[in-house]
Order: C-alpha cells, then sequence, then structure tokens
C-alpha cells in the first residue's frame, strides 16, 4: 500500500497545484480568451477519455483545486455508457430464450429500449455477475447442458481477457459459450472527437490502462501541427496532477506531442501479446456509439471462421440500434458538449437508484461521478 | 445411536436429541443464570424505570470470517445498538436457526464464541429459542439476538442536538468488518489481509460518561458504512458536516481490499467501531481518554459540523472537496 500513498501525497499535490497554477496564467492569450468562435473568456479544455479518470478526478475533487480557467470534459471511455440500448435488448432476448447471460455487475441497470437486464433477472432469467470473464468458462463447464453467453463489453482494456476465454474454451474443447461482442476502440473515438465542429477539445488526458495494451506511440496520429497534446497519466491523484501539468507544459509551449507519464505500466508499442490475440480473433468493424451514432471502424468483431462463438450468428439474433428516452443528454454527455447538470433529468428523475440513461448507470459515468460527488 | 457429527431435523423436533442438544450446547455454557431450568421466559432485573430494548437479526455469509464469527458478532450487534443509544448492555437472548446438515463442531465454535462475547460485553444469555428447518430453507446458521440495557444518567442523544463547530470523532480504524467478509467471500487471500473489527463499544461509551452532558450523539457504523451514518445525521437538518481524509483512520488490510475491488471505505460496515458527535470543549478529552483504551488506540477526530445544510462535505488528500454521499443498491449483501 506504500506503492499507492505515494502517489496521493498531500505535499506533492500542493507543489502541484501551485506548478498547474503558474502554468494556467502563463498560458498564450489565444488559449484563455478570444479563441474558437469569438467567445469571450474561453476555458481551456481538456478532455479526460477514460472512465476511470472521471472517477477519480470526482473522487479526489481534483476539479475544485484547479484554476477555473481549466474545464476537464468527460469523454466517451466508460465502456457501459457508449453501449447502444439495441445491445442490451439483444442480451434481454437472449437470457429471455433461456440463455445463461454472464457479465461484469454495472451492465446489470442499463436501460435497454425498454427494460434492463437486472428486470428480466427478478422475472426469473439466468443472469450471473462475474468479476473475472473466465467465470463464463467456469459456468460452461459446469453445465454442459446449458448455453452460455458472456456480454463482451469494453475498450481494448477489456477485450483480451474476455478473447482468452474463448482462446481457452477452444483448447478445452467446451463449445456451449459464446461472446455478444460489443468491443470498442479508442483512437477512432478520439478522431471523431477531434474533428466534431461543436467541440473544441484544446488536449487530451489520455487513458491508463488503454495505452498499457494499444502503447503510446497509438496517439501519435493526433499530435504534431494540426494535434493537440495526448498526455497519457495514471489513475491516482498525483498521477492527473502530474498528467495536467504536462498537458499546460506543452499548451504554453504551443507545442502537440505524446507524452507517456504512465512509464511504469505504458511502453510505446504496447502489450504485444494482447494484441496478437485481438489479431487471432477480431477484424474492425462500424459500431455505433450510444449517443454518437456509427463511427467507422471503430469497433472490433470476430471473423468469420470464429462464428461459432459469436452469440449472434449463433443463436440468430442481430443487435439493432435501440430506443433512448429523448429528453435523456448522455450523448451530448458523453461527446463532452453537455456537463451533466445541463441535462433537465439529471438528479431528479434520473439518478443512481433510477436511472435513464447508461451515463447515470456506470460507477464510471459522467452522470454517476457528478451525482455521487459533486452534486 | 451413535451421536450425530451433524444438525438432524429430530434436533429441532422437541423430543429426546433436541433436549440432548439443548442440555449439551446451550445449558452447559449459559445455563447458570436466569436460563437455569430453562423457563419459558427469563426474570431479569434492572436498575432504572427505564432501560433501552433491541434486537438485530444475523445472516452473515461466511459464517466464519477472519476475526470473528456470527456468533460474537450477534452479540456485539445488539450490545453496540444498546450502548450507542447510551445504555449499559445487560441481558440478551439468543434465538438460533439451524439448518438441516450443519456441523456440530461449527455450532460449538459459534456458541463458544457467543459466551466468549457475551462474558466480555458484561451481558447475560437470560433466555433463547432453537429451531431446526430442513437443508436449503436457510443457509447454514442464522441468529437472533435482542438485548436490555439500564439507561445510564446524563445521556441526551439525538442529531437533532449537532450544532455547528461539534466534532466527530470515531474510536479506530473504519471498515475492516465489511472487507474481511467479503474478502472472505470472494476467496481474495493477501498477506495481512483485513480482520473483522467485531468488538464491543460499551466501554468507550461509558469512559465519554463523565462528558455526557457534551455527547450529542453516537452511532456504531455498520451497513452503509461511516457515509451512511453522516448522511442519517444531517437529512433534513439545518446543518452539514465536513470531514477530513487525511485524518480516516483506515488499516493496511481494509485499505489493500479496497483498492483491490474499488469500493469507497467510507461505505463498508464496521462492527466495532463508534461514532460520537460531541462538542468541540469535550472532544480533546473523549479523544485522550480513548486513545488510552485498548479499544480506541486507534480513534480520531475526523471532522466538523458545518452550517451546509444537509451536506456531507469530504476534503480530499488533493485538498479538493466532493459530496460524500450514500451507497446505492445492496452493495454488501449478507455482511452481518
Amino acid at each position: 500500500m506504500k506503492y499507492i500513498e505515494g502517489f496521493r501525497n498531500p505535499g506533492a499535490a500542493a507543489a502541484l497545484r501551485e506548478d498547474i497554477r503558474a502554468l494556467t496564467e502563463a498560458l498564450p492569450p489565444s488559449l484563455l480568451r478570444q479563441g474558437y468562435g469569438g467567445q469571450a473568456n474561453r476555458t481551456t479544455n481538456i478532455m479526460e477519455v477514460c472512465g476511470s479518470h472521471t472517477m477519480a478526478i470526482a473522487r479526489y475533487g481534483i476539479r475544485d483545486i484547479l484554476p477555473s480557467q481549466i474545464k476537464l470534459i468527460s469523454g466517451p471511455g466508460c465502456p457501459v455508457c457508449v453501449t447502444d440500448a439495441g445491445y442490451i435488448d439483444t442480451a434481454i432476448e437472449l437470457a429471455r430464450r433461456g440463455v445463461t447471460i454472464v457479465t461484469f455487475g454495472d451492465m446489470l441497470n442499463v436501460p435497454g429500449s425498454d427494460t434492463s437486464l437486472a428486470a428480466v433477472r427478478s422475472e426469473g432469467h439466468s443472469i450471473e455477475i462475474c468479476y473475472s470473464p473466465l467465470r463464463a468458462l467456469e459456468l460452461a463447464r459446469e453445465f454442459p447442458e446449458r448455453e452460455i453467453v458472456f456480454l463482451a463489453i469494453g475498450f481494448e482494456t477489456t477485450v483480451a481477457p474476455a478473447l482468452a476465454v474463448i482462446d481457452q474454451a477452444i483448447a478445452a474443447g467446451v463449445e456451449n459459450l459464446s461472446l455478444l461482442v460489443a468491443f470498442k476502440l479508442v483512437p477512432p473515438a478520439l478522431a471523431a472527437l477531434m474533428t466534431d465542429p461543436d467541440l473544441q477539445i484544446d488536449a487530451f488526458l489520455c487513458p491508463a490502462h488503454v495505452s498499457a495494451i494499444i502503447g503510446a506511440d497509438a496517439y501519435q496520429p493526433f499530435t504534431g501541427s494540426e494535434g493537440v497534446p495526448c498526455v497519457i497519466a495514471g489513475f491516482e491523484p498525483l498521477d492527473i496532477l502530474l498528467g495536467l501539468k504536462g498537458i499546460l507544459t506543452q499548451l504554453g509551449s504551443g507545442i502537440a506531442e505524446v507524452d507517456n507519464q504512465y512509464s511504469r505500466v505504458v511502453t510505446d508499442a504496447g502489450n504485444r501479446r494482447a494484441q496478437a490475440l485481438m489479431e487471432t480473433y477480431l477484424e474492425p468493424a462500424d459500431v455505433s456509439w450510444r449517443g454518437i451514432g456509427v463511427i467507422p471502424a471503430s469497433g472490433l468483431a470476430l471473423k468469420a471462421e470464429w462464428s461459432r462463438y459469436d452469440a449472434e450468428q449463433r443463436h440468430n439474433v442481430r443487435v439493432e440500434v435501440g430506443k433512448m428516452d429523448p429528453a435523456c443528454r448522455c450523448g451530448d454527455v458523453i461527446k463532452g458538449i453537455a456537463s451533466p447538470f445541463d441535462c433537465p433529468m439529471f438528479g431528479n428523475v434520473c439518478t443512481p437508484s433510477s436511472p435513464f440513461g447508461p451515463c447515470m448507470v456506470s460507477s464510471e459515468g459522467s452522470c454517476a461521478a457528478y451525482y455521487k460527488y459533486s452534486r | 445411536m451413535a451421536t450425530s457429527p451433524r444438525i438432524l431435523l429430530a434436533h429441532g423436533g422437541g423430543g429426546q436429541l433436541s433436549r440432548e442438544l439443548i442440555d449439551r450446547e446451550i445449558v452447559s455454557r449459559f445455563g447458570a443464570g436466569p436460563l437455569q431450568g430453562l423457563p419459558d421466559g427469563a426474570t431479569v432485573a434492572v436498575d432504572g424505570p427505564e432501560v433501552i430494548f433491541t434486537t438485530d437479526s444475523f445472516v452473515v455469509q461466511p459464517i466464519e470470517f477472519p476475526g470473528g464469527n456470527i456468533g460474537d458478532l450477534a452479540v456485539h450487534g445488539t450490545v453496540n445498538d444498546l450502548a450507542v443509544c447510551g445504555a449499559r448492555p445487560r441481558w440478551l437472548s439468543l434465538a438460533l436457526i439451524l439448518e438441516e446438515g450443519l456441523e456440530i463442531e461449527l455450532l460449538r465454535r459459534v456458541l463458544d464464541s457467543v459466551k466468549a462475547a457475551a462474558d466480555d460485553s458484561g451481558v447475560t444469555v437470560a433466555t433463547g429459542d432453537t429451531k431446526v428447518v430442513a437443508r436449503g430453507q436457510c443457509d447454514g446458521l442464522f441468529v437472533n439476538t435482542a438485548g436490555i440495557g439500564d439507561r445510564l444518567p446524563g445521556f441526551e442523544l439525538s442529531p437533532k442536538y449537532l450544532r455547528e463547530g461539534d466534532h466527530v470523532l470515531v474510536s479506530g480504524p473504519i471498515g475492516d468488518h465489511g472487507f474481511a467478509v467479503l474478502a472472505a467471500r470472494e476467496n481474495i487471500h493477501i498477506k495481512n489481509g483485513p480482520k473483522s473489527d467485531s468488538a464491543p463499544v460499551h466501554r468507550l461509551v461509558q469512559a465519554a460518561s463523565d462528558w455526557a452532558a457534551e455527547v450529542r450523539f453516537m452511532r456504531d457504523p455498520t451497513r452503509g458504512g461511516l457515509a451512511s451514518v453522516l448522511n442519517e445525521m444531517v437529512e433534513n437538518s439545518a446543518i452539514g458536516i465536513q470531514i477530513q481524509e487525511e485524518r480516516i483512520p483506515l488499516s493496511a488490510g481494509a485499505s489493500a481490499v479496497s483498492e483491490l475491488l474499488g469500493l469507497d471505505p467510507l461505505h463498508v460496515a464496521s462492527e466495532g467501531r463508534l461514532l460520537m458527535v460531541c462538542s468541540a470543549a469535550a472532544a480533546p478529552a473523549i479523544l485522550d481518554t480513548w486513545q488510552a483504551m485498548p479499544e480506541g488506540c486507534g480513534a480520531r477526530d475526523i471532522g466538523t459540523v458545518t452550517d451546509a445544510a444537509g451536506r456531507v462535505v469530504l476534503e480530499t488528500l488533493m485538498g479538493g472537496h466532493r459530496l460524500v454521499d450514500v451507497p446505492r443498491g445492496e452493495l454488501l449483501p449478507r455482511i452481518c
């Protein structure tokens, strides 16, 4: 635990806070007042891409200690939040057909078009919560007469562990197991956000664990003369402050580079074994992001040769785009256009106990983080 | 017939086997006091015109966990409910619901713990009941205890007595019980992992009774943890509470499991800690007194009562502020 405490040292935090204040004051005027669209008093917009960063920022009250000039925008990096309602509908359909669904707990309360997995479980259908995807394999072996489907959602970080289930199932000759795949990739989302005219992103605070898989070099395309600073930071509070300091240093000098401040975990090339596993089983796919829409080649699907492990093929179902409550602004929140406070439903009709949108459901969602820590 | 090593349905049938079980396991441990002769009800003495009376049921899974078992937990839970109401715990009832097939050896360990915890807490098991249900109709062993305590003079306790500037004291590291049970249940094996803090807090209450008039409110932060208790205190109230993350005591084991599972220690149950709000004037003296006691050596002054109506705010290690929210849903089912 000493290892963690070092990254939460109040004295070091105070020093970083002072550095951040000084760097913010020294920012060039183009980043302070005029900027895009002729807005006065424009803020410096830094997007934290990853949901774990969003939670850590809220948990440690980091917004509160930053200069008011700095605006942290919560990005689309919560896998539950960007999962389309249609995906939940398909999982529900499978459960009602008698399939055993294995899922991380966060998915349980995500609203589908009409209902949630939690509601379907209370009807008596088989939905198992797991901490490790390998639980799906255990269940498949324990109950060979049942069909098991693992809800394989997530970014690069969770792709390899989910594929390991299939890899081991093939090795062990287990055949009553498949994946309902909704894998998403971070770099294509960044590309879409950077070119979105509604957004004015000055820098990205890049995810920690996703970067461990894809490697620091994956952010090179977003830097340079047309790009923005991309700083990779860990999830501890000092990591985040150091990351913000790195971003402000680059903005002050007018440069835009990849800066890997999480080098204790992240390498330039990333995790080759995980990448190889992904190349064996998966191919790029156009996928729908809840609230954003379809982004080309922003997801991964099982290759045709592995279709027997693809729940859609095996059970002859198809994930369609689902319905969302029109008043819910999760889409804008995910894109960083709106803060949770801008949503008319936030905190009154939409709360963690009765969530409408996915951003309120997931513990990593922006709305949940705001509701929990800064109402 | 050889003695069965497991509980049979007949152990609850009221016949020979029932009688043997009660004689061997209950009367042998608790038979000296009002339980003598197994009357239908116990006759007990109390000190004053008013008593505090409470009850609690225990369904913790696993039945045995690092630092305790359902037996001492069932005693401490009820003893602590009495103590935080400003009572000296005196009498306890003990009701057991046993599942057919339960190992009698396990039952013995649990009853030994009940006996040891009752002696340590200064309470006597005065009456009880034992039922056996068929396999699958309960999960091993459920326990209910009810307790009676004498009201200690001088304590007038309610959240409505909280005033701006009052101090918030906690008697030791928080969350160890919840983290220990959770780690045992999820098979998380860590060197020096968390051990349950299950213990009686009545001595801490007794020790504070010299300053009884300065004590506003007491609770033991069980299910829902410190966060729930603090929020309940300021709900619909004109005052709020601010606590400082740096001062919240946390054991290394609890801290490790909290990081591994991503659980906020403020949401996790303790079963042997006392949370007290008292006047700023009395806080240092009570804290000194507690810190000189074995069960209070980890006591800390963690925050103050503020004028921020209804809000519980944490000043973080980073110097920022955030709301302390109550945990939603069943964070940790069957923790006690």
